[in-house]
């Protein structure tokens, strides 16, 4: 049986600073080493400082994972040393002298599947190297200190997958996980990274390290097996090694270096003591845990009678959801649920179009009364949608800047119905005798008023007029 | 000029208008040029001392808000970082390093306008005890200039000693600050661990190290105490000491308190010389009311090993971040490839620090941290036990600072073994925590012995009563340079 096991690596980036120090958690839009200070360069004499908030975000992570957690943790020194490491040691956490990590054993559900959390771990992150110039020759490696610091947990599976499949249905899972908890906004780039351990039946456990995104690491997973299962159906022995993800060329490469002989000696930091995670702390952050993905959904099913696939993208997305919740009122919340699960999907699908939609929660009230009472066709509020991300205008403005609105009035319409019966005597007639044919006649209303003529209040006016 | 005087008879000086803060600088600074050529206390003077000596000046004559240093000259361990100021741990590999902070210590200190008048001279990395690992070059006893002033704050001990400032810091991780206050006849002290924050002491066994004063009498200590510890939001494991006054009351004596001498201690290895000084002390501590009897600890026989062990496995992995990217030396990048590069960067290190490198990459290792890192940890934790016991049954305990006389510079200094065991009596406090003080006590055949006295945790107060009661019973002389 094939088992695949993983080690996620995701940065709090919903943090306002490092781990130590209280340089920008986010360190993103920083040139070159301008997001850093004493402490996360490693300059002589400093001394780490804890990030209370760090611990808190990380604990209710472990507590979303189902995760046991002490009531106090500790922190490791891991040495070795590595250009992006500025003090050559990397304080991190470890399970070796008892259960001293953030989150002790857990497990989620992936479908049937229970996947079982072995740890998970707080640490820093080191800082990032950029590898410049062509050939080995004169390639040069330059180290930006920026992100050295960053708050980072590192979530570490049991080999309990079995296929590329489950690791991604797990990849989203917890993407959506962590996005709903506020802790980190999985989209950013270089935010989730991951090892993983790959074996198939009867052959041996081969580590793969430095996958760069969730999509990745799906495609290395999968790649890894086929990789292996050729070599198993030639009779040749998977030998036990470390391979890279080769992100370019989108393959597993044997690495060279010794890294799996490196001894890290870790030892206890002894300049954070052992930090308490009190049982009132423990509550409070239970407490305050944002509703799960799962009740979201429940509650959007029964209350509003909501469809279940409906339900399902609304309460995995963060973003979906929170407008959903901030905008539905009892009336009109499978409106604006299917406003936001068809029309507003297509406009706000990445993290930059989402931080530049202008759209407010009142603006799909707005939309899905217009919707409800007529004042506007589905297409129609599709457009006015588009020109509300983009402008954040109220709806009134955009229907009469744009022209969108309904033609309603009764007076106008019957002018435009009466130039039709006048124009098309036939189908008049045909309709006479064939009351199915009457739509011909609401299509050539439209046309005329270019689409928003109110369809039930056209009909009936032609009805009136024929019989 | 007196430049003989305490820190407090300064302090009084100065206040009575008696005194300028910029004469005695000034005066201060001349003593180090006659005097620091031989002596070697000092690796950096602060040129601009007397001008800030006369800034304070003019701050107490307009009536200002003046700090309780008022200008006092005091030297500082060039392991303890002064913003804009090189802190080279008397090491190579930090020649160029300019410190872009204050410590939490000196910024304590400067609130409180004191002068720093230089940087001390120490080991290298504060790895040994006689100063002559100091990259450049050894301090010398004042009391007899053949002969090492102790270490690794040699530097601090010899400059209050021969007047050449009126305090010091510096740090210990094994007996640094109180082995060259017994060779150099001064007042060392190592508080309980974390009453005094390490933000800003470059670290080489941070787990057990403290900074701590070195100073002419024990009330300086106190007074020096006040200003610099507690709680401190840049050291997570910074103690609590809101409203503790380490000067009151220091004279009401050590009547009726239990006095346990540890006899693993002042045993076979201690010169006769140090034994017969410790009974003296015995004798006198008894004078002043107190009941003294022998104790046994039976894990100081580990202890020297524990120390080591521990000491070269977090030096081991302090010492790794200085691989000359960041900052230290003039030392091209270009060209390397990394590890060549990490070796080549780091040859600058002298050979006691490359000593206690390489132990510290093999004691934690895998496959032998269970004979001797996590020995090492059992050992401490069954030290602390054991000393937490005694003093269910003592108020102090007491051993000679130093098991033997200073000794000549060059005798010891290829012999690792020998000088190890010069810790012996010091290591057991910073592995347990304890506050220990080192007390000038006499002078035997020309050369200084100090009486150590050891407290439970956070008894600092009560530490610096005991001491201040056997410095009343001490009269010594002045140091002949
Ligand atoms: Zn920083």
């Amino acid at each position: 049986m094939t088992k695949i096991g993983l080690e996620i690596h995701c940065q709090l980036t919903k943090l306002e600073s490092k781990l130590f120090c209280s340089c920008k958690a986010n360190y993103r839009q920083y040139e070159p080493n301008t997001n850093v200070c004493p402490i996360c360069m490693g300059l002589p004499g400093t001394l780490p400082r804890i990030n209370q908030k760090a611990i808190e975000k990380a604990t209710t992570i472990a507590m979303a994972l189902n995760c046991s957690t002490p009531d106090h943790i500790a922190f490791f020194r891991k040495n070795y040393f590595y250009p992006d490491l500025p003090k050559n040691f990397q304080i991190t956490q470890l399970n070796i002298y008892g259960e001293t990590s953030i989150g002790g054993s857990g497990m989620i559900m992936v479908g049937d599947k229970k996947i079982r959390i072995t740890r998970i771990q707080l640490e820093e992150d080191p800082g990032r190297l950029i590898y410049e110039g062509s050939s080995s020759k004169n390639q040069i490696t330059l180290v930006d200190y920026n992100r050295a610091g960053t708050p980072l947990v590192e979530i570490v599976t049991e080999p309990d997958f079995e296929n590329p499949k489950q690791v991604r249905d797990f990849l989203n899972i917890l993407s959506d996980l962590l996005e709903n908890l506020d802790v980190s906004d999985p989209g950013l780039e270089g935010a989730m990274r991951a090892d993983a351990n790959v074996s198939i039946e009867g052959g041996n456990k081969v580590e793969i390290k430095n996958i760069g995104s969730f999509h990745d690491l799906e495609k290395a997973v999968h790649f890894e097996i086929t990789r292996q299962e050729s070599l198993h159906s030639r009779a040749i022995p998977i030998a036990q090694e470390t391979r890279h993800w080769d992100d370019k060329r989108k393959i597993t490469i044997s690495s060279r270096s010794k890294e799996e002989e490196l001894d890290y000696r870790y030892f206890l930091e002894g300049d954070i003591p052992w930090v308490e995670i009190s049982k009132d702390l423990q509550e409070k952050l239970k407490a305050e845990m944002p509703e799960s993905i799962s009740s979201k959904k429940e509650r959007y099913i029964s209350k509003y009678n909501i469809p279940e696939q409906v339900a399902n993208v609304l309460s995995s997305d963060k973003f979906y959801s929170d407008l959903f919740d901030s905008s539905h009122t009892e009336k009109n919340a499978k409106e604006i649920a299917n406003i936001i699960t068809t029309d507003l999907m297509g406009l706000v699908d990445t993290t930059e179009k989402r931080n530049e939609s202008k759209l407010e929660p009142t603006h799909l009230q707005d939309l899905a009364d217009s919707i409800v009472s007529g004042k506007l066709t589905r297409t129609n509020a599709k457009n006015a949608l588009y020109e509300i991300v983009k402008t954040g205008k109220n709806l009134s403005q955009i229907i009469s800047e744009l022209d969108l609105g309904n033609v309603s009035d009764e007076n106008e319409l019957i002018k435009i119905i009466d130039q039709v019966i006048s124009e098309e005597p036939q189908a008049v007639e045909q309709a006479k005798s064939n009351p199915q044919t009457i739509n011909f006649l609401v299509g050539k209303v439209m046309q005329k008023t270019k689409g928003k003529a109110d369809p039930k209040l056209t009909l009936e006016l032609l009805q009136k007029k024929i019989s | 000029m007196n430049l003989k005087i305490s820190a407090l008879e300064y302090v009084e000086e100065v206040k009575n208008g008696n005194l300028s803060a910029e004469d005695f600088v000034s005066e201060t600074i001349d003593r180090i040029k006659n005097v620091d050529e031989k002596l070697h206390a000092f690796l950096q003077v602060n040129s601009k001392a007397i001008e800030q000596a006369s800034q304070i000046d003019k701050k107490i004559k307009s009536g200002d808000k003046v700090g309780s240093c008022f200008g006092m000259p005091i030297s500082i361990k060039d392991n303890i970082c002064i913003k804009h100021s090189k802190t080279t741990c008397a090491s190579k590999m930090l020649e160029k390093f300019v410190a872009p902070y204050d410590a939490t210590v000196i910024s304590r200190l400067k609130e409180q306008d004191a002068v720093f008048v230089g940087k001390a001279n120490m080991d290298e990395f504060a790895m040994g005890l006689t100063t002559e690992f100091s990259a450049y070059g050894p301090s010398r006893n004042p009391w007899n200039t053949d002969y090492v002033p102790g270490g690794s704050s040699g530097g601090s001990a010899v400059s209050v000693s021969a007047f050449e400032c009126v305090a010091s810091l510096g740090s210990d991780t094994g007996g640094s600050v109180r082995n060259p206050a017994s060779f150099c006849s001064t007042v060392g002290y190592k508080p309980t661990y974390g009453l005094i924050s390490r933000f800003g002491l470059i670290s080489y066994a941070n787990s057990i190290e403290q900074i701590g004063p070195v100073t002419r009498t024990v009330k300086d200590t106190a007074f020096l105490l006040n200003i610099i510890s507690g709680l401190d939001s840049h050291d997570n494991t910074t103690i609590d000491n809101t409203g503790q006054d380490y000067l009151a009351d220091i004279d009401s004596g050590i009547e009726g308190k239990k006095i346990g001498i540890i006899q693993e201690m002042a045993g076979e290895g201690t010169d006769p010389e140090v034994r017969s000084a410790t009974n003296d002390a015995v004798s006198k501590l008894e004078g002043l009311g107190a009941t003294c009897e022998d104790a046994s600890i039976d894990m100081v026989k580990y202890s020297v090993a524990a120390y080591y062990t521990i000491t070269a496995t977090e030096a081991g992995s302090n010492l790794a971040r200085y691989d000359n990217l960041r900052y230290g030396y003039d030392f091209p990048v270009e060209g390397f490839e990394f590890n060549s590069y990490i070796s080549k960067a780091r040859t600058k290190f002298g050979p006691e620090v490359i000593r206690r490198m390489i132990l510290g990459g093999f004691v934690p290792s895998a496959g032998h941290a269970g004979k001797y890192f996590l020995k090492a940890l059992k050992v401490k934790s069954k030290l602390t036990k054991e000393i937490h016991e005694a003093f269910k049954k003592y108020d102090y305990l007491v051993a000679p600072t130093v098991p033997v006389l200073p000794f000549k510079i060059g005798e010891k200094i290829d012999d690792p073994i020998a000088l190890f065991l010069v810790d012996f009596n010091t290591v057991m406090s910073n592995l347990t925590g304890i506050p220990s003080i080192s007390v000038p006590f006499t002078i035997s055949k020309g050369l200084p012995i100090g009486i150590q006295l050891m407290a439970n945790n956070n008894e600092d107060k009560s530490l610096l009563r005991s001491a201040r009661a056997l410095e009343s019973t001490v009269k010594l002389p002045e140091v002949p340079i």
